[in-house]
């Protein structure tokens, strides 16, 4: 394959409206999910499958009594650690399921039913006896069991940083705000669960594995699952045409997928069919780790930064170990000459965490920009004016030149439309009728990241027509359109000569829809596949010529620190008899490279500002250490906001493109509307109360006097 | 044990036997291939099951088929045999989808809702209890909010249903 560096696309398509290419299917129900794959896809007559889940937290297996399951009529099979196929590599302690007797923690999978209806499998399940050998387990992250200290941090950071004399200057500093924040468990809760359909064929001499998953990543799941099977990666295939939702959880492949894919293995060619239920995700499917955040800051009298200590505490599992990189956006975000930040995780014996939406940004903004908030309360300044007091010539963290950092804009322009200028400096000054009213405002960021891995092909088809495809994957993002618009640009023709194909490890390879890195990953290598094509075969190619190219490196990225930046601002009510809260108003505004679909865009960022409010009022895992469990385990225990909680929530952006970055000028908006929104809404609580919540959500009794 | 039961999906009378378990989404979804009505919860917390029954909004995760014989069922797949429905048409124009997950849902909820608001039915947030509703954007979001969308939608889908009501 080709690498191709690529040059700037000149935008015609990229940049202006264009409808979904898949509207349709989805308002109609057409569109076919996971295990929505019919006989018209070759799935004949499917098994059903259904978990057995652990009910201890640590232990061993000592007996799985399936004898009452196989007497139900319909169930076909029971598999357990006993019988269960064996896999080649069982590193990967999450996906090696059913190979020992070991029980890591609560709601772990010990046994799969197989069964000719999905309700014989569901009672087939409850009929399955286990007994255990519970050992005692540790389940709660305190301040005094985070203690353990990663080697590195989600993707890969450091896991400690230290610059200056920290200590030294809180010391010195007019001004200091040493405060802990707090951040709640959080599931992903995408709204299609988890789900597979496998099953296993043949392909001339050898075995072939084919799915369709609910997955960000089908290039992904083959990496994890086929070494494990003992299979190359072209013995797998993987198919995610459409995917309802995955903010983060859908990005690598959870147990489940193992266990569809052995389910299959014993039944002889015959599909099987597994979906996660709604309660069975709190416990396999990925989440949220909690944190806390203890914050330092350090300043002049007139709010200028000396010093910032950023050191946190969240959990990990014995499991698998996931670090989530919750300081990583406060060794970027200000000036301060002096800096410190740490992560240190408890490792217990629960589920395994992994991403979800802004990883890292999502908790840490909340923790730095109440820091922030408190900071121009001590100060007597304003907090944008604090924020602008504060910008760094340089990133801070790299020591490069930032190509494109807009904050103080993005917070100008916020400003203006939000009417912050009338705002009155001093906290609960302003009610109306039984509500106290305050604005708050946060800054936003995350890095603009470009992941390897990625290729494309285009084909001409002749009479202008070109096929492209990659395997890319579409959770919702519109990836499919804005892809569209990208290959159409490069190749310089109208989207509608454009046959795009996505989302199966048959095209070339492509990295997760994960990160905000989807675009600018995908679209880059389509970029260079294109202009190869061009240069090898000309503006009139012949039906059938082809070329399959990535794209070489980026030289700026060593360069200059990319990364994209916004500002949130929330309206917040809170009800001085019931401390109700209520935002009437969110806005964001953002600088994030070109935006190469004005829609799709907005309601990616209107997405993100609706989950940051979520995650402000209502999102919360409850865990029950003594169990080790999460109680809320379903949508009516666990909030997530409703049409009746979000109000007035729009975006907007700075109009700029990006072209050093990537060719087409974006630099991602996936993670970023979560990121600085919880903050907003506590600072704006906070300026109608004058009472301080320090941790999300924001419950009533909070703020009741 | 099984039962035996008619039902109208779509226009199309189906015969079928159930196990008397089998709720009338997984009748529709696992026994009849009608894959329009998504199951997000599978108990009544999130919407995106819903359909029309005989004319109303109805959540089929919470049903059990066996109690449904003789009953007909418009998915948002049938609300479109003969081209879009306005309602379908609104949250195209408007964006009010991402994932596209919970939006059959959604439209069948927002069709069977205006035909709520038009009959007269007040809601938690209807002031007057007498006269005609309003489809004002307060009524329609406490009306909807038993659809969950988890991509955060909501502004479109708000301003879908708003058009759609208009006319
Ligand atoms: S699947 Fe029926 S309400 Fe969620
Ligand atoms: S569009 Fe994804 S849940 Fe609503």
């Amino acid at each position: 394959m080709t690498e191709q560096a690529t040059r700037p696309v000149e935008a015609r398509a990229i940049g202006s409206h264009h409808d979904r290419v898949d509207g349709p299917e989805k308002v109609t129900g057409r569109a076919a999910y996971a295990v929505e794959h019919g006989e018209a896809d070759g799935v004949i007559d499917p098994l059903h499958v259904w978990l057995v889940q652990s009910t201890v937290a640590k232990g061993r297996v000592t007996r799985v009594d399936s004898a009452a399951s196989l007497a139900h009529p319909g169930v076909v099979a029971v598999l357990d650690h006993t019988n269960a196929p064996r896999l080649d590599d069982t590193d990967n302690g999450e996906l090696a399921i059913l190979q020992d007797d070991r029980v890591g923690f609560r709601g772990q999978i010990v046994a799969l039913v197989l069964a000719e209806t999905p309700e014989a499998a569901r009672e087939g399940a409850a009929l399955v006896a286990v007994g255990y050998d519970q050992e005692p387990h540790e389940a709660e992250l305190r301040v005094d069991n985070a203690t353990y200290r990663p080697d590195q941090v989600n993707p890969a950071m450091e896991t400690d940083t230290d610059e200056g004399d920290v200590d030294a200057a809180l010391a010195s500093a007019d001004v200091v705000v040493d405060q802990d924040y707090r951040t709640a468990y959080e599931h992903n809760n995408p709204l299609e669960p988890h789900a597979t359909l496998a099953w296993w064929g043949q392909e001339g001499d050898r075995e072939v594995l084919s799915m369709f998953d609910s997955t960000q990543g089908v290039h992904g799941v083959v990496q994890a699952l086929a070494p494990m099977l003992g299979l190359q990666p072209e013995q797998v295939r993987v198919r995610a045409p459409y995917v309802g939702g995955g903010f983060g959880s859908k990005g690598e492949a959870h147990s489940h997928v193992m266990a569809a894919a052995l389910a299959a293995r014993t039944t002889h060619g015959r599909p099987v069919k597994l979906a996660v239920t709604r309660q069975q995700m709190f416990a396999l499917t990925g989440y949220r780790t909690a944190t806390i955040s203890h914050v330092r800051l350090g300043a002049a009298a007139d709010g200028t930064l000396v010093a910032i200590e950023h050191a946190v505490q969240e959990q990990t599992s014995v499991v698998r170990e996931f670090a989530e990189q919750t300081a990583a956006p406060t060794r970027m975000m200000y000036a301060a000459p002096n800096r410190r930040t740490s992560h240190r995780l408890a490792r217990l014996d629960v589920a395994v965490p992994s991403w979800m939406r802004a990883p890292g940004e999502m908790p840490g903004m909340f923790a730095h920009e109440v820091a922030m908030d408190e900071l121009a309360v001590a100060c007597g300044v304003d907090p944008i004016v604090l924020r602008e007091r504060n910008e760094p010539d340089i990133d801070p963290e790299s020591g490069k030149p930032f190509h494109q950092r807009r904050l103080v804009e993005c917070l100008h322009r916020g400003a203006d439309r939000f009417g912050w200028e009338d705002r009155p400096p001093e906290p609960r000054t302003t009610a109306d009728g039984d509500w106290w009213v305050g604005t708050g405002v946060a800054s936003a960021t995350y890095p603009a990241m470009r992941s390897p891995g990625n290729a494309a092909r285009v084909l001409a088809l002749g009479k202008g027509r070109y096929a492209v495809s990659i395997g890319a994957v579409d959770i919702g993002t519109g990836a499919r359109t804005v892809l569209t618009q990208i290959a159409a640009d490069a190749l310089d023709v109208s989207p509608a000569a454009i046959d795009l194909a996505i989302a199966d490890t048959r095209l070339p390879a492509a990295s997760v829809a994960g990160g905000s890195s989807g675009t600018s990953s995908w679209g880059t290598a389509i970029v260079a596949a294109a202009q190869r094509f061009r240069a090898d075969h000309g503006p009139s190619p012949d039906a059938g010529v082809e070329t399959t190219a990535s794209a070489a490196d980026n030289p700026a990225e060593e360069e200059f620190a990319f990364h994209s930046f916004g500002a949130v601002f929330a309206e917040a009510r809170v009800n001085r008899w019931t401390g109700e809260v209520r935002v009437p108003r969110l806005l964001g505004v953002y600088s994030v490279g070109r935006v190469i679909n004005p829609m799709t865009a907005h309601s990616q960022l209107v997405g993100g500002l609706v989950m940051g409010l979520s995650a402000a009022l209502f999102e919360t895992s409850y865990r029950d250490a003594r169990f080790g469990h999460v109680v809320t385990q379903d949508l009516a225990t666990y909030h997530v906001a409703s049409h009746a909680d979000v109000l007035d929530v729009d975006a907007e952006w700075l109009e700029e493109s990006d072209q050093v970055f990537t060719p087409a000028g974006g630099r991602g908006i996936g993670e970023i509307g979560i990121v600085g929104t919880a903050a907003a809404v506590a600072n704006a609580a906070f300026h109608a109360t004058g009472t301080r919540v320090r941790s999300i959500p924001i419950t009533a009794g909070e703020l009741l006097d | 044990m099984d039962a035996q039961l008619s039902l109208t999906v779509d226009g199309t009378v189906h015969s079928l036997t159930v196990d008397t378990r089998t709720t009338l989404l997984d009748a529709l979804r696992e026994r009849l291939g009608v894959i329009s009505p998504k199951k997000g919860c599978d108990h009544g917390q999130c919407g995106s099951c819903t359909v029309l029954l005989d004319g109303r909004r109805h959540l089929t995760c919470l049903a059990l088929a066996v109690a449904y014989d003789g009953a007909e069922i418009v998915t948002a797949d049938g609300l479109a045999a003969d081209g879009l429905h306005p309602v379908q048409q609104a949250f195209l124009d408007q964006d009010g989808y991402q994932c596209g997950y919970c939006t059959p849902g959604q439209v069948c909820s927002a069709v069977g809702m205006l035909d709520e608001l038009k009959e007269g039915h007040p809601s938690h947030v209807t002031e007057d209890l007498v006269g005609e509703i309003e489809p004002s954007e307060v009524e329609v979001r406490e009306r909807m909010s038993g659809n969950l969308c988890r991509c955060g939608a909501y502004p479109g889908i708000l301003a879908a249903v708003c058009e759609a009501a208009r006319g």
